[in-house]
This record gives structure tokens, sequence and C-alpha cells, in this order.
């Protein structure tokens, strides 16, 4: 059973969109087939939690067949704890979204669904993949579902909005594969066999030159996925035009393929070129940029989801911030905030759901006073954007505050830059909430709103539950990534954890150039 | 005496170009003597049938051969070769001529053009086909193409009362006519060097002569440009775009997918490999041919963005496929050779697939082959949308697709041949084509639907795009056998 556990969670998407086509086409029928498609996958994932052991080395549950031997290419599955917890992400994230769409999808439902259920086939296998060439497979699988997502069921713009999230992606993920490609042939003239296996491709040694070149290959693909400034542009659109549950799905999960790809990918195989002097300076740069542009983007917002969007920038800003601070706090707290913007960011995007489906505008000038009219609204309104403003006992604060720590005990500067955000952060949120929710309801229009429903508080639940446990509990979530984090900078800082005190990583990386020259 | 001229040997390495010849000439005969009756016109697709039927036995039967004796079957005093590179080919040309033959009854009822000697032609040109990809000899090969190109030249104007397709087969002619005289011209320079027509003794009397030899290079001038006509590379593309448009859509698939295999069969023929009369100044080539592929994939990538007809688009895209197949051949490594089959192979799926459901649209009365006519298919058939949506992803380059397969390898070729610079231009422009291809995309998935008329189907139809959404899918999600079933065709 373990051995096949990946595959189970993996394939249960598949087989329930096989399912769906087959049925009649009463809607409802419809609906309840795909929630339960999705509750199914979040069942079938809760194993992975309870047998997962966070003291083994490596990966588990792991799972290897021979694929395309021509090529080198195997069907290798395996998580370890960062793998484990956006695993978890995409299953409680997928099953949030589905309950999320059932009044607002009302045309072509069956293809809406399908989609969906493709969508998080490919996200899942993102995350399992231990083979570059299946990893790249599911990779590109996502693009296509979420084209139609947005490009059928999105907003006015929504074409526009599609095709350039897919140009901008496709562009990097095929820059990605000639470093893939790159790193793939390396490995074929010092070993005299083609495969593509992360645990091989692990052992080719490259000269630093080489290594960088590969890295910028693989930082455009990751970059353009997380956004990271400037290639964010796509973000905005895709968020504004897309239906509710599809930036749902793209903020909590899609987003956090890039990160992903980072940690898995960019730090541990290029070890050197991730511990480069100005490779680190240039990626944190661009990180701290990122934070502070988006969260002065989201003053400036007339837009209640492009607020929300250029959020999402900023807050994932901190999160490769805290992967090139190199240190386990930093990159530890990267994993955490990535989960904790899936659960926030994914809050925020269906609370302007609800209000969207009932007043069909999202300008903030159009609200104010809702609280009045829409108590229930107000409440479960307030604690998604505390947890994404980073209020202690909720996630966002465990999340932003560890990053902090790595980035201080990295470089100071970047803390002391990094911090500005968290407090514009807090600004705009606080003052988008105030907008909309507090005073009097200057709007007739909103005099008449009615509360949230059974359905739509219930779509709510979990993720604040969520939010609350890492918010006052957080430590099974650092237990579960304590060993990953350790391997990860073992490859990158051989030797990081013998010294007694923890060093900032510029200087070492300085001494280590030192020492080369 | 006769014995030696004509061996068993010899007769073994044609069988299946004999079928074809035979089958052909024999529709052409039963058209009117047995069949004169258009409403038994389908016992001519049944004949059609049949003799691809016999030509793959022969296939069969000559990989047997191959596979028993370690080596190549050479007859005629060498100047056909079957090889497992041949035989490959003639497999891609088999499957299209049969796909292509079968939707074409419906689609020539339709347009009103309905004759026997369609499925001659179709024939007759496999047949070239045949030749160009076995041809060991530049007078063998040179007859293949012209018979394969004297067939196409009919077969694009074969909608007699159409002006757009009068018009395309008389540019076709007179563009492929003046191209054909320049392979003949670097044809006659290489017998002038050598003294003899096989390509073995070219190859020797090529690589006897000193380096920067004049006449040499004269000779790879002349041919390429032949050679780059053939499969529309670019700054010789004119032709195509307008003879795709014009000609019967049937027509324009098997054009796109069977003749640019041949030509590429040929090209690879005389530039790479032991026969080849090139391989030997391939520095000299191997840069220009980098910057005529660039060239191509940028004309026919730009070009493409903005055409409103779905046939004229698919003509450009394929010329900027033509640039990526190119590639492989500039990469010079096994790898490119293989990526050239292994590309052509998923292109003849796909490829033919997306000309396929343009077929469909082909009604009574409306020719269906502008952007339009595909809006709100997905409400009216969806499945020829969704099939059409795969073979578009599938030229697109997107997996689990096997169009990712081929574009896959022309990039591997690149990277093992340090090609960096020519690899990023190929990967950014296949960002390019998605932003074409899925204009199609949103029109069929996304657009209001112009008219209620529905798809011309017919069981062979359902079966010929059936098979191909099925290999574009399957070589994409497994491609292990198909992989090595490049990899034993490699030229030896």
């Amino acid at each position: 059973m373990d051995q096949h556990l990946l595959s189970i969670v993996l394939l249960t998407p598949l087989g329930g969109l096989l399912v769906l086509l087959l049925l009649p086409g009463n809607k409802n029928l419809i609906r309840i087939w795909a929630n339960l498609a999705a509750l199914a996958g979040f069942v079938v994932s809760l194993p992975l939690v309870f047998r997962f052991r966070n003291a083994l080395p490596g990966f588990q549950f792991e799972e290897r067949a021979d694929w395309i031997p021509a090529l080198g290419a195997h069907y290798h599955l395996g998580i370890d704890g960062i793998g484990l917890l956006l695993v978890m992400l995409t299953t409680v994230m997928g099953v949030v979204a589905m309950i999320c769409s059932w009044s607002g999808i009302q045309d072509r439902v069956r293809e809406y669904y399908a989609m969906f259920l493709l969508l998080q086939t490919g996200m899942i296998g993102v995350f399992i993949s231990l083979d570059f060439f299946l990893f790249y497979i599911f990779w590109e699988l996502v693009l296509v579902p979420m084209y139609f997502i947005i490009g059928v069921w999105g907003g006015p713009r929504k074409l526009y909005a599609a095709i350039k999230f897919f140009l901008y992606t496709l562009a990097g993920s095929v820059l990605m594969l000639l470093g893939i490609l790159t790193l793939y042939f390396q490995h074929f003239q010092q070993f005299g066999f083609y495969t593509f296996e992360i645990q091989d491709l692990i052992k080719t040694s490259m000269s630093l030159n080489m290594q960088q070149w590969v890295f910028w290959a693989f930082f455009i693909g990751f970059a353009i996925k997380v956004p990271m400034f400037p290639f964010h542009t796509w973000l905005p659109d895709a968020h504004v035009e897309a239906p509710t549950a599809g930036s749902v799905i793209l903020a909590a999960v899609l987003l956090k393929m890039g990160t992903y790809g980072f940690l898995r990918f960019s730090l541990p195989l290029l070890p050197q070129a991730s511990a480069d002097r100005s490779i680190v300076q240039v990626l944190a740069i661009l990180s701290i940029v990122g934070i502070i542009y988006g969260a002065l983007v989201c003053l400036m917002q007339k837009d209640w989801k492009k607020l929300v969007a250029y959020s999402s920038v900023s807050h994932l800003g901190f999160c490769t911030l805290g992967i090139f601070s190199l240190n386990p706090n930093g990159i530890a707290g990267s994993v955490l905030q990535q989960v904790n913007h899936g659960i926030s960011t994914g809050m925020l995007f269906m609370v302007i759901g609800v209000i969207y489906e009932r007043r069909h505008t999202r300008e903030i000038s159009e609200y104010g006073g809702l609280a009045h009219v829409m108590p229930k609204f107000a409440v479960i309104f307030m604690i998604a954007m505390l947890s994404s403003v980073g209020l202690p006992l909720l996630n966002g604060f465990v999340g932003e505050f560890t990053i902090l720590q790595g980035a201080f005990e990295a470089n100071r500067v970047w803390a002391a830059f990094a911090v500005t955000g968290v407090i514009l952060g807090a600004a705009y949120l606080l003052w988008l909430y105030q907008r909309t929710m507090l005073g009097q309801v200057t709007n007739g229009k909103n005099l008449t709103i009615p509360d949230m429903n059974f359905r739509e508080v219930a779509m709510f639940v979990p993720l604040i539950a969520w939010a609350i446990w890492i918010g006052v509990y957080p430590k099974p979530f650092f237990d579960v990534l304590r060993q990953p984090v350790t391997e990860i900078l073992e490859r990158v800082h051989p030797g990081y954890f013998n010294g007694s005190q923890p060093k900032p990583v510029l200087a070492q990386a300085g001494t280590q150039a030192g020492d080369a020259r | 005496m006769i014995d030696s001229l004509y061996t068993a040997q010899d007769h073994f390495s044609i069988v299946p170009a004999l079928m074809l010849a035979l089958f052909g000439c024999a529709i052409l005969l039963f058209d009117f003597l047995i069949f004169p009756d258009p409403k038994q016109r389908k016992w001519l697709l049944i004949f059609v049938v049949l003799g691809e039927g016999f030509t793959g036995v022969g296939l069969i039967r000559q990989m047997h051969w191959i596979a028993s004796y370690g080596r190549p079957i050479e007859a005629f005093n060498s100047s056909v070769i079957v090889d497992d590179f041949s035989i490959f080919f003639n497999w891609l040309f088999l499957i299209a001529a049969l796909i292509v033959s079968v939707v074409s009854y419906q689609y020539l009822e339709n347009a009103g053009e309905h004759h026997g000697e369609y499925y001659s032609l179709v024939l007759f040109a496999q047949c070239g086909m045949y030749f160009l990809a076995t041809g060991a000899d530049l007078v063998t090969l040179f007859i293949g193409l012209e018979l394969m190109a004297l067939s196409f030249y009919v077969m694009v104007g074969f909608l007699r009362s159409e002006k757009r397709s009068n018009e395309a087969a008389l540019k076709y002619l007179l563009l492929g006519a003046f191209s054909s005289g320049f392979l003949a011209y670097g044809f006659s320079v290489l017998y002038g060097i050598a003294g003899s027509t096989r390509l073995s003794d070219v190859v020797a009397a090529v690589a006897s002569r000193p380096a920067w030899d004049p006449v040499v290079y004269l000779a790879l001038i002349a041919t390429s440009v032949g050679l780059l006509f053939k499969i529309a590379a670019a700054p010789f593309h004119m032709w195509a775009p307008d003879a795709y448009e014009g000609a019967p859509t049937t027509v324009t698939a098997y054009l796109s997918v069977a003749s640019k295999a041949a030509s590429f069969a040929f090209l690879v023929r005389l530039f790479y490999g032991p026969l080849a009369p090139f391989a030997a100044i391939r520095d000299v080539w191997a840069p220009i041919l980098g910057v005529i592929a660039v060239i191509t994939m940028t004309v026919g990538n730009l070009a493409a963005i903005n055409q409103t007809n779905v046939k004229r688009l698919l003509a450009y895209s394929s010329i900027s496929h033509a640039g990526y197949i190119l590639l492989g051949l500039v990469a010079g490594n096994q790898t490119g050779i293989k990526g050239i089959e292994v590309y052509l192979m998923v292109y003849t799926f796909m490829n033919l697939g997306a000309f396929l459901v343009l077929v469909a649209l082909r009604r009574q009365k409306i020719i269906g082959d502008e952007m339009d006519d595909l809006s709100g298919l997905m409400k009216k058939s969806p499945g020829y949308a969704v099939l059409m949506l795969i073979f578009l992803i599938s030229l697109a380059g997107i997996p689990p697709t096997a169009g990712f397969l081929g574009k896959y390898y022309i990039f591997w070729s690149l990277i093992q041949a340090h090609q960096y610079t020519l690899a990023i231009i190929a990967t950014l422009y296949a960002a390019v084509a998605i932003y074409y291809y899925f204009r199609i995309v949103k029109s069929m998935f996304v657009s209001e639907m112009k008219e209620k008329e529905p798809m011309a189907t017919s069981f062979g139809m359902r079966v010929a795009l059936a098979v191909s959404g099925v290999m574009t899918l399957a070589i994409g999600i497994y491609p292990e056998p198909f992989l090595k079933l490049a990899q034993s065709s490699l030229l030896r």
C-alpha cells in the first residue's frame, strides 16, 4: 500500500475526471461528483501525513519504474517534508476550490470541473516527481487547464490574461528545459549514461560557470512562475480575470511550483551557483524589490482583486528571500510561508468571490460599511486579512517572522528592508478592510446584500482552522521540515551544521570565494 | 544476360513501389472500365487500401530480410538501397497516403470533384516518395522527386471549378519546376565531378577533390536551393502558403506531411551519412543551414500570427516546423538525425490530424477553412474540438503530447552540439507558436457558434481521426517503442 500511495494520490483526480466525462448532463450531479472526487483526493492524501516519518532522511513513499529507457526517464515519485506540505496544501485547496465554484459557475459546468481535476493531477505531479522529465511533463500539463479556466470562465479581458499567462510561463519553462538538457548532457559526459533521475543528476560535477548558466535557465522558469519581480506582470491580469476558484488555486498552489522548483532543483543540483555571492545578492535584491514594490502597488489599487493579486507578489518575495537566505530559518520559514500564503491569500480570493457573486463589481469604492450588513462575512474577512497581515497567533506571523529571522542572520540590511514590507502589508490590508467593511453604508445597493450561507461559511472553516493551528502550534510543521532543510543546506554549504555558530551567508560565501582565489 | 539486368534481389527491393504503381494504373483503368457509375467509386477506395496492404507486406518482408542478413538491400547496381532508414520513411508515407485516401472520399463528394484518378495520383506520388527514400543514385532520386512533384501539381489543382485551387496549382508548378531545375543543375555538376551518378562514386569523387573547390560549392548551392524549395524553407517558401491554401484540404494534408517527410529523407541522404556527397564539407554548410533554419522559423512563426485562414495558418506553421527539423541536421549528430525521424513521425500524425478536422469542416457549399468556421466547435461537436485541441497542443510542442518529443530531440541535439544560441532561439519560437495555435483554440472553445451546419463525418473520417489522435497521445505518453524504432532506423 505504502509504495503505491503517491500514485493513488496522483491518479485519484484523474480517475474522477474520467468518470466525470461519462456522467449524464445534470449540472448538480456533475457538481456533486466533482466535489466528491476532490474530497476523495484529499482523503487518500491523508495517510501521507500519518505515515510520514520526520526523522527519515531522503524521500519517502518512493515509487520507481522505468518509463522511457531510451531517454533515461523514469516514473519516480517520492516526497520529503517540503513535498508533503505542498501536496497537502494542494489537496486541501482542491476541495475548497471545488466548493467555492458551486454557484459561481453556471456555464459549461462539466468542462469546468474536468479542467480543475486535470489541473489537480498536474499540480500534485509537480510536487511528487523525482525525475526531471516527469516533473517537466506535469509542470507543462498545468498550463493548458489553467488557460481554459481563465480563458473560458474568466472576466471581460479573460482571453488577454489567459494567453499572457500561457506565453509567459511557457517561455520560461522552455528555457528551463534547455537548462535541464544541459545538466542531462553534462551528466552523460561524466557517467556515460543518460538519466533524468534527480538522485543521479545530483552527482554531476560542473564548473561554477556552467552551473551559473544552468542556474539562470532554471531561474527564468521558476521566477516567472513565482512570480519574482520583474517577471510578475502576468500575475495581476491572470488573477483579476480568473474565476474565483481559478484565482484561489493559482495563488495557493500554482505559484508555489516556482518556489518549490528553487528548493528541489536549483539549490541541490547547482549548489555552488546557488551559494554564489553575486547570484544570492541578485536574488535577494529582486525578492526585496518584489516585497516593497508589490506592497506599494497594493496601496494604489482601486480594484479589490488586483490588490490581493499584488499582495501575492509581495508575499512571494518573502518566500524567495527566505530561500536565498540559505540558512535553516530562512528556508523552513519560506516553506511554511508558502503554505501560509496559500491559506490566507486563498481565503482573501474566496472573500472577493463571495462579494463579487452578490454585487458583480470589485471596485473598492463601491463598498463601505459592509460589516453592518454582513456580519459573518466581516468576521471571516477579518480573519483572512489578519492572517495575511501576519498577526501573532495566526499563520502569517510564524512564517514571516521565521523568514525575517533567517534574513537577519544572513544579512541585516535585507531584513531591514523586508520588514518595511510587513508594515506596508498591514497598511494596505487594514486600509482595504476599513474602506470596505467599516463606517456607514454609503452605497444603497449594499443594504440588501444577503450574508454568507452555510456552504460559503463551510468552505472557509478548514482554512481558518489550519491558519490558527499554524499560528498557535507550528512545531509539527517545523519538525516535518527539519530533515529536508538540513539536507538542502548540506548540499549548498557542506559542513554548515558542524560549525557552532550560524554564519551569515554572505560572509561565508565571501570567504569561500576568497579561498578559491 | 537478362538475369544480371533484373535479378531477384532487384525485384525484391522495389516490390512496394511496383505495388503502388500497379494499383495506381489499375485504378485508372477500373475507373472507367469496370466502375463507370459514380456510385461505385467506393470500390476504388478499397483498391487503394488493398494496394497499401500489399505495399505494407512488401515493406515487412524487406524488414525481415534486413534483420536476418544484417545489411541493407542493394539493387540495380547500388542505385536503390533499402535500409532501415528508408523503410522507416516508407511507413510514414504509407500511413499518410492511407489516411488521406480514406478521408478524401467524403471530401471530394462534397466538393463535387470526385474522380478516380485522384486515388491513382495519391499512389503515384507515394511511389515517387519510395524512390526518394531508397534512391542511391542521382537519376533515381531525381525521377522519384519528379514523379512525386508531378502528381502533386495535378492534385493541388484538383478542384477545377475553384479559382484558388487553379492558381495554387499554377504557382506550385512554376516554382516547383524552377526548383527542380536548380536541383538538376546541381546534380549535373556532381555528375561532372564524379563521372558517375551513383552516390557512392560521387562521395568518393567529392572527397578526393581539394578543399575549397569551387565546383563542389557550386553543386552544393544548386542542390541545396532545389531541396530547400521542396521542404519550404525560407527564403524559398513562397509557394507553400498559396499552394496549401488553394489545394483541396486532403491534398494539403498529404503535401504537408508526406511530401515534406520525403524531401527531408532526400535531404538527409545527401547531407548526412555514408552516402552523402556533402557530408565531407559539413563545416561549410552547417552554419549557413543554421541561419536558414532561424530565418525559416522566424518567417513561419511571425507570418502565422495574423492569419485568418486556418489552412494558411497551418501552412506557415508547417514552414516553421521545417525550420525546427532542419536544426536537427545543423546539429549534425546522431541525436539530431533521430530527432528528424521522431519529429517527422509525430508531425505525420499531428499535422494530418489537424488537417483532417478541417477536412470535416468542408460541407456541401461550405468551404470551412476560415477561423470563423471553427468558432463554437466545442458546442457543436465536442469530439472534433477536443481532438483538434490535442493536435494543436502537440503542434505547439507541449507535453504530454507527441509534438513535445520531436522538439525535445531537436533541443537535445543542439545542446549536444553546443549550439546554445540556436537552442535558445528555437525554444523562444515555441512560445510564439503557442500564440497562434491558441487563436484557433480560442475560436473553438470561447467564441460563439457562427453556423450550425453539422460536420461532414464518415466512418473513414472517424477511424482516421481516432488513429491520429490516439497516436499523438500514445507517442507522447509512452514513447519508448517509437523511439526504439527511430533508433534502429538511423543511417548507417
